[in-house]
């Protein structure tokens, strides 16, 4: 009776979605040659200090890894919406464990987006030491904390008809907001409020490549109020959600 | 067989009400059910008697306003927990991009004790559409699926909530045969349903519910008489009540107004008790009580309180 059989089925009937897939997978892969290609030979992207290649890829990868782990929410909202959650609640499968199951398959869609761009990446010319990689990774990964509970959020607050405009919308402001389709500005209104936003130190995540401090306190701390705030809306909204259904 | 207290199922005052723009429904009115281990029960009513608020309560999934559920000495999130509970809900989809065969593999693997997968979809008869997705089967299908996922627990009770809903005369036939072979290894049964002949057939007991009320329960041949009876409707000013209960053939009286409602197990004898007795009875109707009809007369108008 462990959860073990349940998320592996979790994790194959989600990338057995085809259609899910092509799009959430192929669409920043897609905008990434679209954007990147044209300026593969620029050194510094928009006074940020990176190459464009990389500078792009590491936004694409912000963008393509904020809509995977956001999709749990769309999962989540779907099968409430066809009464498997109620299904579900019956079962002795734990509410730990399934979320576990959506939270494990945002961060396998998440690792299949990065890794594909980080390949495109290659094509560009994108180079960096094997360390510079795994730890831009990491940090990308843990950036994705408050996103994977903003999943959850958005799952039992909204009906699945909403909810797809709504994660479509979010990471779009998102993106732009935290400068992953071009470089924010390195200072004025547009700068300060970058760095309130989790999607502007996704792309910050790209600094490691270039020898610099990816986040600093600043970062963290931003990230960490993100992620706090947005584990306890969930778990609220998941609360008042069972009381009422 | 001799049972201890943490053998049953207990619903004891078990109340609740929903807010509606009409002001409130009492869908559940302090109710009181004790159900053995072992029992197979139908819970019978029309649609809105409460039957599903019920269920849900003894699942966990709605909490009750007022009123204890025990199952086998545990509340109902403590069983489920434990992997006591195998449930077919009334309503509810099945996931997509899963075979029915994955599915039920799935849904096995939460369960403590589980039945064998090849061996729930041999006992449920589903073996044909077995390898098909689950978002391209029919609607009866889709039921029989669910009852599969519901049976693989080997739950210690099973709940199912108008389980053949959809499902075609050979798909119900496949169902209760299961059904039965499931109950016949000691398990605990619980399931709703509208239809009288169900009830008749399948049960052990039948409870009948109306308006939120328990207004009978007992062996299906008292209920099916109870129900399948027929009904004497008569104009009879000032009436005494408690009299006409007492005529022979009269198993529940009513009125409205100026009218009395007999339910009648024998309308034949009924008929002439009550001209006899009071000849100035005027308007009479005699109707076979649908399942609807029977119950609505059973209860009277406190429906509408």
């Amino acid at each position: 009776m462990s959860a073990a059989t349940y998320i592996r089925y979790e994790l194959l009937r989600t990338f057995r979605n085809k259609r899910f897939m092509i799009f959430s997978l192929g669409f920043p892969l897609a905008l990434y040659y679209l954007i990147a290609a044209p300026n593969r030979n620029v050194g510094d992207l928009g006074n940020s200090g990176i190459s464009a290649p990389l500078y792009i890829m590491c936004g694409l990868a912000a963008f393509g890894t904020m809509s995977a782990m956001l999709s749990s929410g769309a999962r989540i909202a779907g099968e409430r919406a066809v009464g498997w959650n109620r299904q579900l609640r019956i079962t002795p499968l734990t509410t730990r464990n399934y979320f576990r199951a959506k939270v494990l398959t945002g961060y396998a869609l998440a690792l299949t987006s990065l890794l594909l761009l980080y390949t495109a990446g290659a094509t560009l010319g994108v180079s960096m030491a094997a360390g510079d990689w795994v730890q831009m990774t990491l940090l990308i990964l843990v950036g994705l904390i408050p996103f994977a509970a903003a999943g959850i959020l958005l799952g039992h607050l909204l009906t699945v008809d909403s909810i797809g405009p709504v994660i479509g919308g979010l990471t779009a402001l998102l993106s732009i907001l935290g400068g992953a389709w071009f470089p924010i500005a390195s200072s004025g209104t547009m700068h300060d409020l970058a760095q309130l936003v989790p999607s502007y130190w996704l792309v910050q995540a790209s600094r490691i490549a270039v020898g610099g401090q990816a986040w600093g306190a600043t970062g963290w701390i931003v990230m960490g109020a993100w992620a706090a705030a947005m584990i306890v809306l969930a778990g609220r909204a998941y609360r008042r959600d069972t009381k009422r259904a | 067989m001799v049972e201890s207290r943490d053998g049953r199922i207990e619903l004891q005052g078990l109340t609740k009400s929903f807010d509606s723009p009409q002001g409130p429904v009492h869908a559940v009115r302090a109710i009181d059910v004790t159900i053995g281990r072992g029992e197979t029960v139908a819970l019978l009513g029309p649609n809105g008697a409460g039957k599903s608020t019920t269920l849900d309560m003894l699942l966990g999934l709605t909490e009750p306003d007022g009123g204890t559920v025990s199952l086998f000495g545990m509340q109902p999130t403590a069983a489920v927990d434990a992997g006591a509970i195998g449930a077919m809900l009334q309503t509810g989809a099945l996931i997509r991009d899963l075979s029915v065969r994955e599915l039920v593999t799935v849904m096995a693997s939460l369960y403590p004790n589980p039945l064998g997968v090849d061996e729930v979809i041999e006992l449920t008869g589903i073996g044909e559409f077995a390898g098909r997705h689950t978002h391209k089967l029919s609607g009866g299908e889709t039921q029989r699926a669910r009852f599969a996922i519901a049976l693989v627990s080997n739950a210690e009770l099973l709940v199912l909530d108008e389980p053949t809903v959809a499902m075609d005369v050979e798909g119900r036939q496949a169902f209760w045969r299961a059904m039965r072979e499931f109950a016949a290894g000691g398990k605990t049964v619980v399931f709703a349903t509208h239809y009288l002949e169900e009830a008749d057939s399948y049960a052990d007991r039948v409870v009948l519910m109306a308006h939120g009320r328990i207004v009978a329960d007992g062996p299906p041949n008292e209920i099916k008489a109870m129900v399948g009876s027929k009904t004497i409707r008569a104009t009879l000013p000032g009436a005494d009540l408690a009299e006409l209960a007492q005529l022979p053939g009269v198993t529940a009286v009513d009125s409205r107004g100026e009218a009395v409602v007999l339910a009648c197990s024998d309308s034949d004898q009924a008929i002439r008790a009550l001209l006899a007795r009071f000849p100035e009875a005027r308007d009479i109707e005699i109707t076979g009580a649908g399942l609807e009809e029977a119950f609505l007369q059973l209860t009277g108008d406190e429906a509408d309180e």
